[in-house]
């Protein structure tokens, strides 16, 4: 747009030097647009009316008659010469308008149609009667639309001032059909006035609708969308009667999107996110650049040091804040500050401050193994390595070759040694390598949060970008936790970072990996930033989300951003609902060694079993993180307690569904109160065995007191071990787990499972045909009953 | 990834004993583990042997670069060293004193118009004399040439109290 429009801005009057300076974009505008405005401010001498409307109509004349099919109404209403629907007109004028027909609120009858001209009107009479209303009353009255207009503007006058706004608003967000066409009038005669105010100047209907759509008067959209947002902001008090909030919010995001450039997709997006406030702010914050921020390289120099060779260059920097010891922000500078001797020879980094949180949060230490999933272009890999001070490895991937080689070039540049650099899809980890103690996920994402520096990102993005970039994010995350070594001494975290400020990609992907893998969130260490959302319109995410943080352009003065560190506690995988033989190991012996005792007490058969639900219970009972590792090996692995491979217990479970159903003495009853619960479960589903079982099942769990409460529980705790994420710290582990079961029914096999008992069909056929959900209640009731019983 | 053959190795001694002389220990023993060479795609990598055992996981095809990259082999096997290899070249200082000449890389100032094949003497940064030399390039071609080239022969230093002392009278 040129110069920077500010309505806010006054322009400087008088006979002074600063009058004499060219003044901006705004006040230049004034002089073309809104001279007509003024004029109805005044009261207007007869003939300056006359003059006023030969203008209007010499303008108006031609494109009347073209309008007409267009805009229907307006000649019609106009012909009626009644009641103009001015819409919240409808007070003021009322009260003033004895004499002027036009001034009638016409209600909802042309409710659009009227609206459309009352806006027009009310716009026209604040800013410019764009000729609209001397198109459609030039043929009636020359006289009428300038009387109507002086005795409107007495009425505002009259009105509160704040009612105007709020008029004018309402009108024209009157249905779409109407603001377009009052838009093209207004436009039109408003580029007719400003082209020529005495010729006639006729265009048809379509030129005028383009015309409109190429120029949209930016200084009144802007009014417009202050307005909306004063009327929001106490909408019970300011509301027009009968506009609904949403239509509000509709006109404003319009209106937002063509000031800023926005697409819809996304600002209905930030509107979501954001309130009304915050988002004018956020939208405006986009537009200028964050301040040029550097990162001292310690492994060559000093901050100190560097500062001040940067400052005999005649850069003007400042430290970076309190929380980053090697961050400069630079002002100004006389030199490119990306060329000196200092940056070639690699004694510091030209890096967003937001880019060096992530690592912060994740503390790498030294002689540690680090990866670093998306490195490109390496400001966050060098800075990994200078806090580890060139001592242990990291491995940068990147998946994009050519940014690959600016990685090299930083690395070399800066003096990192202990790097090396490899060029997989992050997705193929920890396949290629694993084990590591600590890894960096910057994950590839929409780029929401830094639209200063890409402005393209307003409108390039939509639903299905954001959502690609949440599929493609969920997938790169899990595969880096599964590249964390839960077992390492010193590590075993994760920092999972995006650059955007969506939720899709930010807490659902977090919250997605809390379910799907044994990890759960820590705090940052970041003292500063926003909260992360624990809920988002209909969803729900794990509380422990508010550990995460967010980072907004407009509160912090740095690029959007947002962060999460997980840790990793264990490192096998919990299993999926097909009853796959999950990948459990180190924390097997634990397991097993829990099992194997509690089992000694129990009866044979029923050892691995009993001993895995009475661990589970006690782990149930106990802190919440033992309770993961056993949930997830728990199941397979406390059953199979006995066997040595954890696939031993699955395998056997599916490898037996068609297995009669032996009550095994105590396995069965362990395995039936489950079965029985499957059964159900699944309600419709009737196999004869199991059915033949229930009975069986019932009866053996009252039988065996000490299984039965356990059996349920374990089962039912399994099942909810895959959810351990969600579940941990959290005290109804086990009601969770019962609430689960019926989602892992593949689990409850696999606990039941034990190897020397025969697994009745019932349960791993319980798992290949899917689980029915059962209604939770029933579960509990089972599960009640089953440890009342003892 | 591989190691280096024994004629590879050569080269790639060769060329850097005529940047710091005979002492190639400098460059292979480093106070924070024992570093080897390997060669990839051509180029030559200095690594220490933690990095070693995590880059033979990396299959060849996506390995980009280990460690740091001294400088690689042409097509026609001649070693050529590259700027990155110059954080581990020890400093110039030391170099003259052992006899070696003295690079760009190790000029910290140059007297103005001083032509090439001129006598000069040398110091180090604090003002020490250090020898005798003679200028390789003149002052203007100082300037434009990279870091690694020669810009003052070695004629006389100090370093030779201590270790040519038989020959000294």
């Amino acid at each position: 747009m040129g110069r920077k429009l500010d309505p806010t801005k006054k322009e400087k009057r008088g006979p002074g030097r600063k009058a004499r300076k060219q003044k901006g974009a705004e006040t230049e505008l004034v002089k073309f647009l809104p001279a007509v405005g003024d004029e109805n401010f005044k009261r207007l001498s007869s003939r300056a009316r006359k003059r006023a409307a030969k203008r209007r109509s010499g303008s108006v004349e031609v494109p009347k008659p073209n309008k007409s099919p267009g805009i229907k109404t307006l000649p019609g209403e106009l012909a009626k010469g009644a009641v103009q629907a001015r819409g919240k007109k409808r007070p003021a004028p009322t009260s003033n308008s004895d004499g002027d027909e036009e001034e009638d609120s016409e209600e909802d009858g042309v409710a659009n149609q009227g609206d459309l001209w009352g806006s027009e009107d009310s716009d026209a009479d604040m800013v410019d009667d764009y000729g609209a209303d001397s198109d459609s009353e030039d043929e009636e009255e020359k006289l009428l639309p300038i009387e109507r207009a002086a005795l409107k503007q007495k009425a505002r006058e009259a009105a509160a001032g704040g009612q105007w706004s709020e008029e004018e608003t309402d009108e024209e967000e009157d249905g779409p059909p109407a603001p377009r066409p009052s838009k093209d009038d207004e436009a039109e005669g408003g580029l007719q006035i400003n082209v020529d105010d005495e010729e006639a100047f006729v265009l048809p209907p379509a030129e005028e609708m383009e015309q409109d759509a190429q120029a949209p008067d930016l200084q009144r959209v802007h009014k417009r969308i202050q307005d909306i947002v004063g009327v929001l902001r106490n909408f019970g008090a300011q509301r027009e009667e009968g506009r609904s909030r949403s239509e509000y919010l509709n006109r404003l995001q319009k209106d937002l999107a063509t000031y800023y450039s926005y697409g819809d997709f996304l600002l209905g997006k930030l509107m979501e996110i954001f309130p009304l406030s915050e988002l004018i702010e956020f939208l405006e914050a986009n537009e200028v650049p964050r301040p040029i921020t550097l990162r001292t390289n310690t492994l060559k120099t000093r901050r100190r040091d560097l500062a001040q060779a940067l400052i005999n260059r005649g850069v003007n920097l400042d430290p970076l804040g309190k929380w980053s010891k090697s961050g400069l922000v630079v002002y100004d500078s006389s030199v490119p500050i990306g060329a000196t001797p200092e940056y070639l020879a690699g004694h510091y980094m030209l890096q967003g401050a937001s880019s060096m949180l992530p690592v912060m949060a994740l503390a790498p230490q030294e002689h540690e193994r680090i990866l670093d999933m998306c490195c490109a272009p390496g400001g966050k890999t060098s800075y990994i390595a200078q806090l580890m001070k060139n001592t242990g490895v990291i491995l940068a991937n990147d998946a994009n070759a050519e940014r690959l080689k600016s990685v090299v070039g930083n690395l070399h540049r800066l003096g990192v040694t202990n790097t090396i650099i490899s060029h997989y899809d992050g997705r193929q980890f920890p396949k290629v390598v694993g084990g590591f103690d600590r890894v960096l996920l910057d994950a590839p994402c929409s780029g929401t949060g830094v639209i200063s520096k890409d402005p393209a990102v307003k409108t390039n993005k939509d639903e299905k970008d954001v959502l690609r970039c949440a599929h493609l994010q969920k997938e790169l995350l899990l595969s880096a936790i599964d590249s964390v070594n839960a077992a390492s001494k010193t590590g075993g975290y994760l920092v999972y970072c995006t650059c955007s400020i969506t939720v899709e990609e930010n807490e659902w992907v977090v919250d997605y990996a809390l379910k799907k893998r044994n990890v759960r969130l820590v705090p940052t260490g970041l003292d500063f930033g926003q909260e992360g959302f624990t809920r988002f319109r209909e969803r729900r995410f794990h509380p422990s989300l508010r550990s995460t943080r967010r980072f907004y352009p407009h509160t912090h003065n740095m690029d959007g951003f947002f962060i999460a560190k997980f840790k990793k506690f264990s490192n096998s995988i919990p299993q999926p609902h097909t009853g796959n033989v999950a990948a459990a190991i180190p924390s097997e012996p634990e397991l097993k060694d829990q099992a194997t005792p509690l089992s000694e007490n129990s009866g044979q058969p029923t050892k691995g079993a009993g001993g895995a639900a009475k661990a589970k219970q006690q782990l149930g009972r106990q802190q919440h993180p033992r309770k993961p590792f056993q949930k997830l090996n728990g199941v397979s692995k406390g059953l199979g307690a006995e066997s040595t491979a954890p696939s031993v217990p699955k395998a056997q479970v599916s490898a037996r569904p068609q297995e009669s159903s032996q009550p095994d003495g105590k396995a069965a009853v362990i395995r039936k109160p489950k079965m029985a619960r499957k059964l159900k479960q699944r309600g419709p589903k009737s196999k004869s065995s199991k059915e033949a079982a229930l009975p069986k099942q019932k009866a053996p769990p009252k039988g065996v007191d000490s299984e039965t409460p356990v059996v349920p529980s374990p089962s039912e705790i399994s099942p909810g071990l895959k959810d351990c994420g969600l579940s941990l710290g959290k005290t109804k582990k086990i009601e969770k787990a019962k609430q689960q079961l019926p989602d892992h029914p593949a689990k409850t096999n696999a606990s039941l499972k034990e190897d020397d008992a025969p697994k009745g069909p019932q349960v791993p056929t319980g798992s290949p045909h899917g689980s029915t959900r059962p209604p939770p209640t029933k579960r509990r009731k089972f599960v009640k009953k089953g440890s009342s019983q003892p | 990834m591989r190691p280096l053959t024994e004629e590879e190795t050569r080269l790639l001694f060769e060329k850097i004993a005529k940047y710091i002389g005979e002492n190639l220990q400098l460059l292979v023993d480093r106070p924070d583990g024992t570093y080897c060479f390997r060669l990839h795609n051509d180029r030559v990598y200095s690594v220490s042997e933690m990095i070693l055992k995590l880059a033979a996981n990396i299959s060849g095809d996506k390995l980009v670069s280990l460690g740091t990259c001294s400088g690689k082999f042409t097509k026609t096997h001649k070693f050529r060293l590259h700027v990155t290899a110059l954080d581990y070249l020890p400093g110039a200082e030391q170099s003259f004193l052992y006899g070696n000449h003295v690079l760009k890389y190790g000029l910290g100032r140059i007297t103005e118009n001083t032509s090439q094949y001129q006598g000069v003497v040398v110091y180090s940064m604090a003002d020490v004399p250090l020898g005798f030399g003679v200028a390789a390039k003149s002052t203007q071609d100082c300037r434009k040439v990279d870091p690694m080239a020669i810009v003052v022969f070695h004629q006389a230093n100090i370093g030779e109290y201590v270790r040519h002392e038989e020959t000294l009278t």
